[in-house]
């Protein structure tokens, strides 16, 4: 009854007939190929590192450079949350573009994690009738105002329960991540997220090696492949170091404020508890953790 | 980034008026850690011209001779130098009770009229910060972003609007 089962790498491994081949080049060398490797979240500690050291290898072929992948975990008592000043955002998308280097998003084809919506004040909030292809002289642009939408890190994710195979999951911070070796790019995920947050990778992307974030972690900004969704994780490899996201640092007016939940002197809970407080689609009960201030 | 602590040589607010409770939470002599005032080249100190032995014209009047560049556009009908810099000490600034501050505490002399938006930035909710979400936080003064003597935050030009889909999925498929 106690008889340990082979573990599921294990038991691939000697599936595949690589077993005769482990006993030279070791079974290691294939971790990185994401074939035999657990979700991330159920790996022990020695196949993280395996895996990690896997990737900078890799990494470092493909792009010539050296690349961290961190794994830290998130911070005890710590859950996160995101609040933006739809009174002073001016659209200047420059969050969009702080975030496509940070976060290592593929620049051609382009993909961004950040969505800025033009939208006009006479009408208010209405998806409908939003322009995210505006282009100006300067802005912002009188009648208008501005709303940026990136994930909004659901308390009650669709997306997560969407997917078929497990990639997705909320972390104890709340920040719902992907484990990019275990996509397989279905896009359950992209039609279940009622905000458009999630961004797939219809071609492999390319990133110029110069301009490539080496500073990266395993649940987000690690260089992706081909077939595989990304979205915003608050940088994460930012975040459970202490930093702020790169959006809330770069944003010129100061619109966008980042904290914990759980501490009664984080500027969110400030937010929270003296300003006019909206959250997208609330009737989907989604219960996003990214929060719309109205600061005047 | 550079840290500026001024020394006050002058009187706190304690001192210049006691047992009257100090503005929206600052300890009396407590200052709040800014980054230096962004002077013009060669303004400050500005004792440098402004001799002290030198009558002060106290008259309001359009500047003709120096600093002609500064156009007042922050409540300018009813505002003049002089209601925020010092006559007394060319070199600080003055609360409207008469307290002489210097330009790292300005946001003092901000907060008199801008009291909401003062306690907001106390709090972390108006103006940006740099610094650690859990830890060092560091804050900008009011003039790093709003010009002080045209206050409304100037237009930006927009970086480029994102790739159209039709145009993404043609540079995919080719």
């Amino acid at each position: 009854m106690n008889q340990t089962l082979p573990s599921r790498r294990e038991f691939l491994c000697a599936v595949a007939g690589c077993a005769a081949a482990a006993s030279t080049a070791g079974c290691s060398d294939l971790t990185h190929t994401s074939w035999f490797q657990s979700r991330f979240r159920e790996m022990s500690d020695a196949e993280k590192k395996d895996v990690v050291a896997g990737l900078e290898k890799a990494n470092k072929e493909r792009f010539g450079k050296d690349v961290t992948v961190g794994i830290e975990p998130p911070m005890e008592g710590v859950e996160f949350g995101y609040a933006l000043d739809i009174s002073r955002c001016i659209g200047c998308r420059r969050c969009v573009y702080a975030c496509v280097e940070e976060n290592n998003q593929s620049r051609e084809p382009q993909v961004q994690w950040i969505r800025v919506l033009e939208m006009d004040k006479e009408k208010g909030i209405d998806f409908a009738h939003a322009d995210a292809y505006y282009d100006a002289e300067k802005v912002p642009r009188d009648g208008h105002f501005y709303l940026p939408v990136q994930c909004q890190q659901c308390e009650n994710p669709p997306c997560v329960k969407s997917c078929p195979v497990g990639a997705t999951w909320r972390e104890k911070d709340g920040i719902v991540v992907i484990d990019y070796d275990w996509c397989i790019g279905c896009r359950c995920c992209m039609s279940a997220c009622p905000y458009g947050a999630r961004h797939f990778n219809y071609a492999e992307p390319q990133i110029p090696a110069e301009q490539l974030n080496p500073k990266t972690h395993y649940l987000g900004n690690r260089p992706r492949g081909k077939g595989v969704v990304e979205k915003c994780t608050f940088c994460i490899q930012r975040v459970r170091k202490g930093r702020y996201p790169a959006c809330v640092e770069v944003c010129p007016v100061g619109a966008r404020k980042f904290g914990n939940l759980l501490d009664p002197d984080s500027e969110v809970r400030a937010v929270l508890e003296n300003k006019r407080v909206y959250v997208l689609k609330s009737e989907l009960n989604t219960r996003p953790r990214f929060f719309y201030f109205y600061g005047l | 980034m550079l840290l500026a602590f001024a020394a006050c040589d002058l009187s706190t607010h304690e001192e210049s008026f006691p047992g009257v409770p100090a503005p929206l939470g600052l300890e009396p002599g407590e200052k709040i850690e800014v980054p230096p005032p962004p002077f013009s080249e060669g303004q400050f100190p500005c004792t440098n011209c402004h001799d002290p032995e030198i009558p002060v014209n106290r008259t309001r009047r359009p500047m003709e001779v120096a600093h002609t560049e500064i156009v007042l556009h922050h409540d300018e009908e009813h505002r003049w130098c002089l209601d925020c810099h010092s006559a007394e000490n060319r070199d600080k600034l003055h609360l409207a009770g008469g307290e002489l501050i210097d330009f790292t505490e300005s946001y003092r002399l901000c907060g008199q009229c801008h009291g909401d938006k003062y306690r907001d930035w106390r709090a972390g909710v108006h103006g940006r910060r740099s610094g650690e979400w859990n830890g060092h936080k560091t804050y900008l003064l009011c003039v790093n972003c709003h010009y002080s003597h045209a206050p409304k935050f100037q237009p930006l030009k927009p970086m480029p609007p994102p790739v159209r889909p039709s145009a993404l999925a043609k540079g995919v498929l080719e």
